[in-house]
């Protein structure tokens, strides 16, 4: 699961320097007139490859784990947030409600760099085109190589570009996507609060980033998150801690962790096998817990973390690749590639919000 | 008749007199041509001495004046007063002259409007730094002029007004009184009463006089005379 | 220093023995003062606000694209430059009316605002999402939302989205989502400008061609350029002012000087150096141009503030640019005042100060020399009046642009003033010479001698009189013109807009059915550019009512079957003077489509209109403008039935209209505007005629005592106090009336330059030259009533002189 940071600002009308008290980025407030997630519905591709007007927040979330030839790690991010400022069908020109937001950007082991950007849906600046699938913002995009009506997002072409960085990777899956939760219906909260949420943590990744005008050729795995609801959050969720995490025996493990405010957390996650299948984990079955801080210009946040899923024995420790990886955009979360050891090894991607 | 140009001791400078005027030259400029007014004039003053200039009207008297009042300048020659060729003064140095060891009275026009008696009176003491309260309270009453002080000048008769300013020539202690016609504008007796009351005035003080007249009846009640005729000088 | 102090105190004792002179002199400084920096006051505070709203939305240095072809351009640019990676931010400004007033409106786009704009307090604040949703937000700064009612409508009858305060809004503006401006001002998908933040990879040229260029942020505003010729007009005439003030100044200073000038030889003679005295003068100086520099930027203010809503009203009607209501004081205004004060009181004393430091202490009291002084002075008069002369020739001649029109009226004003005391010198000599009888020769001569000291209050008034009568001529005949022409242009009497095409066709369709509607004469309006310059394109149907009375310069023999032909066009006289157009020229016009090359068949008047402007055949203009709004109307109704017709239409299409008006409302709205444009030369000019007034009242009052002691030798030979009164009154009298007389063919010529120079150069079109010998009569009629007013004071004292007081004149001569 992501965040949508500014987008829930702007919905919740609170002044971007300052969480509102309760839930992270007003994701917990109440959105009458807007869809709501129920359990029984069946999520069908390629529609749900594109956006879902009725609901209030939408993302298409890519990250990547990547090495250049001299073994050294990066991590690549590509985000589009929609949110709708009102319920209601999208409207043509700037009367729609719509507003897009992109983050992207690039992590090494000395620098984590980052670019934002926003536009107004309605006009022809952002949008999301379910087949060919094509996401795009100014000139960033994610789209489908192929142009065939069966592409899917398999092969995907993905471009961004930020102040000092540029990158453009072609990722390709040999698997369909993945649906979390159960069934696609992912539980947040004690009281029902859920989004719809699949993945396609399967994507290998050939491309090139430019640092500073420097080009790097690299290549890796990446991971794609689709999640859209209309409250994901009840109103005392403060923040979460996020996993993306690929096996080096060839499984996905997605985890999360939800802190209230009143110090009780709701954990969810999924046991992807090598083969796609995927298994909701119940929050007894995992334990997340902080094993290290790092003190940043802003806040202290843990950066080193011990995971274990008691079903599958797993028992790792989680290192980042930059404990810096902080994205400085208006609401400012952490998201950088980490590497795991301990019963299992492997690299992934971590996110922390609401610190 | 010596020309020295160089400073003398103060003791000398008492034997010395008080004013020499040596070869000195004046010519104006007409519209018909150069006019030679003082062709070469030489006389001495002591201190405390008098001497009546006399001669016809355009003779030059009150050239002369105006040259040993530093008010003009010389085309030859040269007057020292106090030992102090003019020549040599600038602008400044002659106005600091005129400040503290002159005193000068013009036939008319010698005050000024918009003071009143008592401002004018002290006016050349003032600016010489040489206000003195006392000796200007005396000059007042001697002169007559005790009812007059808060008075402006155009509210004043000939006669007050030239003893107003003989009393300003005075109030700063000046070594020499230079006048100019005094009573030429005023009729007999009043021009008799004002030039009594200078020359009482001069005794008091101690300081040289030299005046200005055509009249040689005035002339007489001075001690020396001397006549400027033709561009020189004779003494009589 | 002593003696600085003292002779201070000297020369300050005879202002409070003259405080008539002296309160003529701080008056006349304070008055000068006041007009300059009242004008500068005005100018700065146009100019500041036409900077902050230009920077309003983007900052003071932020670069921003506009259309090559200037105007509005498509908002699919936008889109295609933000997909090509560059960070820009769309803009759109309009104006709409509110009521009866103009409000601006600026459309942004907050979540695309560069870093530095100066709105970018939008973004970031509260109330964004309701600014974004229906129906949004309207920020205004808190003095314009005063202004606007809750639920106001513009003229289309559409709402204005819910007013909010921003403190960082220009004035007179109001700010709102982009969506909103545009639907507000009926300009879909158009766009005024693009804030850049950043360039994109690709250059500008690949992604738009050539519809868009970057530009600088030192350029100037449009309301800058456009506004330029209104302002330098109110600086010429601040100017103006201030010299004519200056002259009671220098006036006052020299007749200061003269009367102080025994006082100085005593002061001299007393042994005061020629540096304390001057030091003394200039800290004199100093002293009362501070005061009276003080007094007068304050009076500036008061004028000013009075001035500012005529200023704020004119530059609204005729250029929509938008003035805060309140007059803000600078301390930099106020000191540069203070200079201007300062330097035109050191510039008027300035000769009398030289004088008196050069000339040697004794010839300062004797009156012969002053005779052969004024001599020369007035042979270096003529001199200088001479190069002014020729000046204003060269000027003429080689001189071009508006710099030069003012050259040629300074010229000009400047030599006659300096050229009077030389002509009235040589016109005295002239009567005296002819003169028979002695007491007439006396009466000449004794002119003579009084000239000089009146030279100076003369050539005051001969600049007052002279600018009376020409910006007066000017200001008249442009009021007869623009009637006159108003009455031929405004022929229909019916006029309306419909609020869309398909109101605007049912209403039409309403009055071909009425039968006291005579003619139906749509005048379609749109807008081009040629040359970098916007050009309004409006339509004409050939109908009888233009052939009669449509006001042309300059036409061709068929120029309305030509017109009507569909392939010809009339073009404004701004228009025709700008890119050097005649009849039979042909122009190019671009058009929705491709360029159109049209053939010019007329050019006709177009007062006031600071754009160009073309007029077309109503076919020509639907097939070249297909897209154009047709919602302009006018109406050919017999005069008796417009109430009846106007009632009916109100009531029946109602709704559907934007504006209805008859002809009367729209005569007596545009004579208001020009009334308002022209109330502040007139305040202006008044206020120099007073001045100058005051300059002779105040030569005379100080010239009077010393007028005794020069009349005293007549009455001692026989000649009656009454009739030397008598004249005493009519010298005065006399000399205002020559004056006077000088004063009108420089008027003349100085209206003159006004209409065929400087107007033209200024606005882009020429008055017709018109001559109001009834206000001759007038200005020779205030001269006189002047004259006779500011002399009758000191003849009534010499009437009455008792003749002790003429006696003791004799009593103090030598």
């Amino acid at each position: 699961m992501r965040a949508s940071v500014l987008l829930a600002a702007l919905l919740a009308c609170c002044a971007p320097a300052r969480l509102c008290a309760d839930s992270f980025a007003g994701l917990g407030q109440e959105s009458p007139g807007f869809a709501t997630v129920t359990p029984d519905a069946a999520l069908a591709f390629p529609r749900d490859f594109g956006a879902h007007p009725g609901f209030r927040t939408e993302w298409w979330y890519l990250t990547a784990n990547l090495r250049d030839a001299s073994g050294a790690s990066y991590g690549a991010q590509w985000t589009l947030f929609r949110s709708a400022l009102a319920p209601g069908p999208e409207l043509a020109g700037w009367a729609d409600p719509v507003v897009f937001m992109g983050h992207a950007a690039v992590t090494t082991a000395s620098e984590h760099l980052f670019a934002e950007t926003l536009a107004r849906g309605g006009v022809g600046q952002a949008g999301v085109v379910a087949t060919p699938f094509r996401a795009f913002i100014d000139d960033w995009s994610l789209e489908a190589r192929d142009n065939g009506a069966d592409a899917g997002i398999s092969r995907l072409f993905v471009s961004a570009s930020g102040a000092q960085f540029r990158y453009q990777l072609t990722l390709s899956a040999d698997m369909p996507p993945v649906l979390e939760g159960d069934k696609g219906y992912s539980r947040k909260s004690e009281d029902g609060r859920a989004s719809y949420y699949f993945s396609q943590p399967f994507y290998t990744v050939e491309g090139e980033l430019i640092l500073r005008g420097a080009p790097i050729k690299v290549s890796g795995r990446a991971w794609m998150d689709r999640e859209w609801s209309s409250q994901p959050l009840s109103p005392d969720q403060k923040g979460w801690d996020w996993f993306s995490l690929h096996l080096s025996s060839g499984e996905k493990l997605m985890l999360f962790r939800l802190r209230g405010v009143s110090g009780r957390d709701f954990i969810g996650g999924n046991w992807i096998d090598a083969d796609g299948a995927t298994r909701q984990l119940a929050p007894e079955d995992v334990s997340i817990e902080p094993l290290a801080t790092t003190t940043l210009a802003s806040t202290t946040l843990p950066t080193r973390w011990r995971v274990t899923v008691k079903s599958r024995a797993l028992n790792i420790e989680t290192i980042p690749l930059n404990p810096a990886s902080w994205m400085g955009t208006r609401f400012a979360y952490w998201e950088g590639p980490i590497r795991f050891t301990g019963t299992h090894g492997g690299e992934g991607y971590l996110e922390m919000t609401g610190y | 008749m010596n020309q020295s140009a160089t400073t003398t001791p103060s003791h000398e400078r008492a034997r010395k007199p008080l004013l020499r005027v040596v070869g000195v030259k004046k010519n104006y400029a007409t519209p018909q041509g150069v006019l030679e007014i003082l062709r070469g004039v030489d006389f001495s003053l002591e201190a405390g001495a008098s001497l009546a200039l006399m001669g016809e009207s355009g003779s030059g008297k009150s050239t002369l004046l105006h040259l040993v009042g530093a008010l003009d300048q010389a085309d030859a020659g040269d007057i020292f007063l106090d030992d102090m060729s003019l020549a040599t003064l600038g602008e400044a140095a002659r106005a600091a002259l005129r400040r503290e060891t002159l005193g000068i009275v013009f036939q008319q026009f010698n005050l000024i409007p918009s003071l009143t008696v008592a401002d004018n009176l002290a006016f050349q003491a003032r600016i010489a730094g040489r206000c003195d309260p006392d000796w200007q309270g005396e000059l007042t009453r001697r002169l007559g002029l005790a009812e007059l002080v808060a008075r402006y000048p155009e509210q004043l008769s000939g006669g007050q007004q030239q003893r107003v300013a003989v009393g300003r020539a005075l109030a700063s202690r000046p070594r020499l009184l230079l006048a100019d016609e005094p009573t030429g504008n005023l009729d007999e007796a009043t021009g008799e009463a004002v030039l009594t009351l200078a020359l009482e005035l001069v005794a008091t003080t101690g300081c040289a006089f030299l005046m200005a007249t055509h009249s040689a009846r005035l002339a007489a009640r001075i001690g020396r005379r001397a006549l400027l005729s033709g561009g020189g000088l004779t003494l009589l | 220093m002593r003696q600085t102090l003292w002779t201070l105190a000297t020369l300050l004792s005879h202002w409070r023995r003259h405080p008539a002179n002296l309160a003529t002199l701080l008056v006349g400084l304070a008055i000068a003062t006041a007009l300059w920096s009242g004008v500068q006051a005005l100018n700065d505070h146009a100019r500041k606000s036409y900077a902050s709203a230009a920077a309003a939305v983007s900052g003071a240095d932020a670069r921003a694209l506009v259309s090559t072809r200037g105007g509005l351009f498509a908002q699919d640019l936008y889109i295609k430059l933000r997909l090509a990676g560059w960070k820009v931010s769309p803009v759109l400004e309009g104006t709409v009316r509110v009521g009866d007033k103009s409000l601006r409106l600026i459309g942004v786009e907050p979540l695309t605002l560069p870093r530095g704009a100066r709105l970018v307090s939008l973004r970031e604040g509260e109330g964004i999402a309701d600014f974004l949703k229906s129906p949004g937000l309207g920020f205004a700064a808190p003095e314009t939302l005063a202004q606007l009612s809750e639920g106001a409508k513009t003229e289309r009858g559409l709402s204005l989205p819910p007013p909010r305060a921003l403190d960082a809004a220009p004035p007179g503006a109001l700010i709102v989502d982009i969506g909103v401006a545009q639907r507000l001002l009926d300009r879909p998908e158009r766009l005024s400008r693009l804030m850049l933040e950043a360039k994109g990879a690709q250059p500008l040229a690949s992604v738009v061609g050539d519809a868009l260029r970057l530009v600088e942020p030192d350029e100037d505003s449009d309301l800058e350029r456009l506004t330029g010729s209104f302002h330098l007009n109110l600086t010429a005439f601040g100017l103006l002012s201030f010299l004519v003030g200056l002259f009671i100044v220098h006036a006052s200073f020299g007749l200061a000087f003269e009367q102080r000038l025994p006082t100085i030889r005593t002061l001299r003679a007393v042994g005061v150096s020629s540096r304390a005295l001057i030091a003394a003068m200039a800290f004199e100086l100093f002293a009362l141009a501070l005061f009276a520099g003080g007094a007068g930027v304050a009076l500036g203010y008061v004028i000013a503030r009075a001035l500012l809503p005529n200023v704020a009203a004119s530059l609204d009607s005729l250029y929509g640019a938008q003035l805060p209501e309140r007059l803000t004081l600078d301390a930099g205004w106020a000191l540069s005042g203070l200079g201007m004060a300062l330097l035109g009181a050191a510039s008027a004393a300035a000769g009398g100060l030289i004088r008196t430091f050069r000339l040697p202490v004794l010839s300062v009291a004797r009156p012969q020399a002053w005779r052969e002084a004024h001599r020369r002075y007035l042979r270096r008069q003529a001199l200088v009046a001479g190069l002014a002369f020729a000046v204003a020739v060269g000027a003429l001649l080689w001189g071009g642009g508006l710099v030069g029109g003012f050259a040629l009226i300074a010229g000009g004003l400047l030599g006659a003033a300096l050229g009077l005391p030389v002509a009235l010198a040589g016109a005295l000599a002239l009567g005296e010479r002819l003169a028979k009888g002695p007491v007439t020769r006396w009466f000449w001569a004794d002119s003579r001698q009084q000239l000089p000291g009146l030279s100076l209050a003369l050539m005051a008034l001969l600049l007052a009189l002279s600018t009376n009568i020409g910006v007066g001529a000017m200001v008249e005949g442009f009021r007869v013109t623009f009637t006159r022409w108003l009455d031929d242009r405004l022929i229909a009497e019916v006029y309306f807009e419909a609020s869309d095409d398909d109101a605007g066709q049912r209403i039409e369709a309403w009055a071909a059915k009425r039968p006291e509607v005579e003619a139906i004469l749509p005048v379609f309006r749109t807008k081009t550019q040629i040359a970098n310059w916007p050009v309004e394109v409006g339509s004409l149907r050939a109908h009888e009512t233009y052939a009669e009375h449509f006001p042309l310069l300059e036409h061709d023999a068929n120029v309305w079957a030509r017109l009507a032909r569909g392939d010809a066009v009339l073009v404004s006289e701004q228009l025709a003077r700008r890119l050097k157009l005649n009849v039979g020229g042909m122009l190019d016009i671009p058009t929705e489509g491709e360029n159109w090359s049209a053939a010019i068949v007329g050019i006709y008047p177009d007062y006031g209109n600071p754009n160009g402007q073309l007029r077309v055949d109503i076919d020509a203009f639907e097939r070249h403008w297909p897209r154009a709004p047709r919602v302009n109307f006018s109406l050919r109704v017999a005069p008796a039935n417009v109430t009846g017709l106007i009632r009916d239409l109100r009531a029946e299409m109602g709704p559907r209209l934007v504006r209805l008006v008859d002809q009367a409302f729209v005569k007596n709205l545009s004579l208001k505007i020009f009334e308002r444009t022209f109330a502040v030369t007139a305040a202006l000019n008044t206020l120099t005629l007073i001045v100058s007034a005051i300059a002779l009242l105040a030569s005379l009052l100080t010239l009077s005592a010393l007028r005794l002691a020069q009349l005293a030798p007549a009455w001692a030979m026989g000649v009656t106090r009454k009739r030397l009164a008598a004249l005493e009154l009519s010298r005065i009298i006399l000399f205002a009336a020559a004056t006077a007389l000088f004063a009108v063919p420089l008027g003349l010529f100085m209206a003159w330059c006004l209409v065929a120079v400087v107007n033209v150069e200024a606005f882009g079109w020429r008055l017709p030259f018109h001559l109001f010998p009834g206000q001759w009569a007038r200005v020779f009629a205030i001269a006189l009533l002047t004259a006779f007013l500011a002399a009758l004071a000191p003849v009534l004292r010499l009437a009455r002189a008792a003749p002790a007081d003429l006696l003791k004149v004799f009593a103090n001569e030598s």
